[in-house]
């Protein structure tokens, strides 16, 4: 989906096949609004989730991810691509 | 990268078409900080539009695999020695910039020379060193930063300072040399943390970007699988154990009154190659020297004898010579314990083919100046080989009836002609007669090239004639 007017809030996408269950973007989050979901990915790690609002861009979970394509954070105001 | 979005760098494949299994995901467990120092690194090779010029050279350790992921121009090398390929690499493509990703296995432990003669040479590329205080890839054995009380699986009752001494602290070593411009020792802990890694490697990068100098940033970095515990119990552990011994701090900066500079490049053409070693070119090798008896083709020769009776150089200008006869050649001096009684020997080939090993185990030809000598070759000469000896020295003649012999008193002739000193050349001179392998002429011409006193080639000459002479005399042509 792309989006023709900037992002109004900052989000996080988080793709769960890449995601290995570490948790440190949950640990890192100031906002509190990453978490451990219940069931497994597949690779059998429990993937990190969003709530869904309430993230504020600060990118930290981005650069705790040892994932290269785990984790994408889009800022406030962000026109074009998103990742599926 | 476009603003306002923190995603996957482009300088990563898309696809990690390389690796087997998933194709999307990195190789490294959960929480290691090999991937987090991957894309600090991807970023900034994004950011500074370099992805063309980049080489990253990967180690071995867990990084081994560091080219499925880069898209960038990937070398992946052995144990330890990244620094040295990439001074290569730097010093024949300095418009390159240079990464040599290593471990603290792979850049302390059997690195450690590499890593300190590259960076006292002050090469002018950039160190990433990846330091979690354990050899991650091969099961969490003891590192040379392992710390103190650290259990490992080298180290099962913690690691004490009485049986492997103190952590070594590769900033805190080579900030002492001169040469590096940038020593920084940073972590991977918190965003904090982080975000220092992350300007320490856009720094380091752009230091070698701006031509100055060599760059060095250690980075502490979780190993949960090693150190056997969660991502998030590692990220603790570090602070509480691994910070406290190594310090995070610049420990040299000097890149501000550095001014840019650049190594004459150094070109690998053949030409250059061929003057060096004197090779001579195409149209000087000759082409019509006749083939000698089947028996005496291709030999594999070993020469010995004592120290100071130019075995070596006796060895190099039969090699010089047979190259500008049109032989494929080696020589190589064979530096055994021997040495120290005074013995010296080389091994010599001329192959109408390529040589595949320049080591010589089963002789066809021995040239034996003093009694060890030959007592030593004697025996592993090929039946129906040649075993030339120095009859001045050696009152004994060889044993073996299969082989061809011929003796001559080279020294006392040697003597004659008013230097001992000789005899080497005056077996040269015995060997092409006696197997027709070469013209003097040939021998004659490549004299200038090995011989470094000009004004002893009469002399060597003289030799020559007078060992040809000697066996024209003696046992006619063979
Ligand atoms: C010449 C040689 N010696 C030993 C090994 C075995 N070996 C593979 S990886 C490794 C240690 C790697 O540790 P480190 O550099 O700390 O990297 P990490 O895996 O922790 O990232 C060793 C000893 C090897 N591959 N080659
Ligand atoms: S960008 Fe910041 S606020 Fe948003 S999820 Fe990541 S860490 Fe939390
Ligand atoms: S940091 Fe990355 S890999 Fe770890 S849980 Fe979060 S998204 Fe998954
Ligand atoms: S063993 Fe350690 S260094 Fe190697 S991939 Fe796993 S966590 Fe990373």
């Amino acid at each position: 989906m792309s989006e023709a007017v900037g992002l109004e809030k900052a989000k996080v996408v988080i793709r769960e096949d890449e995601c290995k269950g570490c948790n440190l973007c949950i640990e890192a989050c100031p906002e509190d609004v990453l978490f451990e979901q219940k069931h497994l990915n597949r690779m059998g790690y429990h993937p990190a989730g969003y709530v869904g609002e309430g993230c504020s861009g600060c990118g930290y979970c981005f650069y705790q991810c040892p994932e290269p394509g785990a984790i994408t954070v889009y800022k406030k105001g962000y026109v074009g691509e998103e990742v599926a | 990268m476009a603003e306002k979005v923190l995603t996957k760098a482009a300088s990563f494949y898309d696809v990690y078409e390389r690796k087997s299994g998933a194709h999307d995901v990195t190789h490294y467990c959960p929480g290691c900080g090999h991937g987090v120092l991957h894309k600090l690194i991807a970023e900034a090779i994004d950011d500074f539009g370099i992805r063309d010029q980049t080489i990253f050279i990967s180690p071995v350790g867990c990084s081994v695999f560091a080219y499925y992921y880069f898209r960038v121009g990937n070398i992946q090398v052995a144990h330890g020695r990244a620094p040295a390929v990439a001074t290569g690499i730097k010093r024949t493509h300095p418009e390159s910039i240079v990464i040599s990703y290593q471990g603290d296995g792979d850049l302390a432990a059997i690195g450690g020379n590499n890593i300190l003669q590259a960076a006292n040479r002050g090469e002018k590329i950039t160190v990433f060193f990846i330091n979690n205080a354990i050899y991650g890839m091969t099961g969490g054995q003891m590192a040379p930063t392992t710390l103190i009380g650290q259990r490992t699986t080298t180290t099962p009752r913690g690691r004490t300072v009485a049986n492997e001494g103190f952590p070594l602290k590769m900033c805190e070593l080579i900030s002492t040399l001169e040469s590096p411009i940038y020593v920084e020792r940073v972590a991977l802990t918190d965003p904090k943390n982080t975000s220092k890694v992350r300007r320490a490697v856009r720094k380091a990068l752009r230091n070698q970007i701006e031509n100055k100098g060599f760059s060095f940033v250690e980075v502490l970095s979780a190993c949960p699988s090693g150190w056997k515990m969660t991502s998030v119990q590692a990220k603790q552990w570090m602070v509480d154990n691994l910070l406290p011994q190594f310090p995070l701090a610049v420990f040299k900066d000097v890149s501000k009154e550095i001014e840019p500079s650049e190594r004459s490049k150094v070109v690998f053409s053949t030409e250059n190659v061929n003057e060096l070693l004197n090779i001579p070119s195409e149209e000087n090798i000759r082409t019509d020297i006749p083939k000698p008896l089947t028996e005496h083709q291709n030999p594999r020769i070993i020469l010995a004898g004592f120290g100071g009776q130019g075995i070596l150089m006796l060895g190099l200008g039969l090699a010089q010579a047979g190259m500008q006869a049109g032989y494929h050649v080696s020589w190589i001096p064979s530096y055994g314990p021997e040495m120290r009684g005074g013995t010296a020997n080389c091994h010599v080939i001329l192959s109408e083919e390529r040589i595949g090993s320049p080591t010589v185990s089963r002789p066809t030809v021995l040239v034996a100046m003093n009694l060890p000598s030959l007592e030593k070759f004697e025996s592993q000469v090929e039946p129906g080989g040649l075993i030339i000896y120095d009859t001045s020295l050696i009152n004994q003649s060889p044993k073996r009836k299969d082989v061809n012999v011929l003796g001559i008193p080279a020294t006392e002739m040697a003597d004659n002609l008013g230097n001992t000193r000789i005899a080497n050349m005056i077996v040269l001179g015995a060997y092409i007669a006696y197997t027709g392998i070469m013209p003097k002429d040939v021998v004659v011409d490549a004299l200038p090239i090995f011989i470094k006193h000009k004004k002893l080639i009469p002399l060597n000459v003289q030799a020559i004639e007078k060992g040809m002479a000697f066996v024209d005399k003696n046992n006619g042509h063979a």
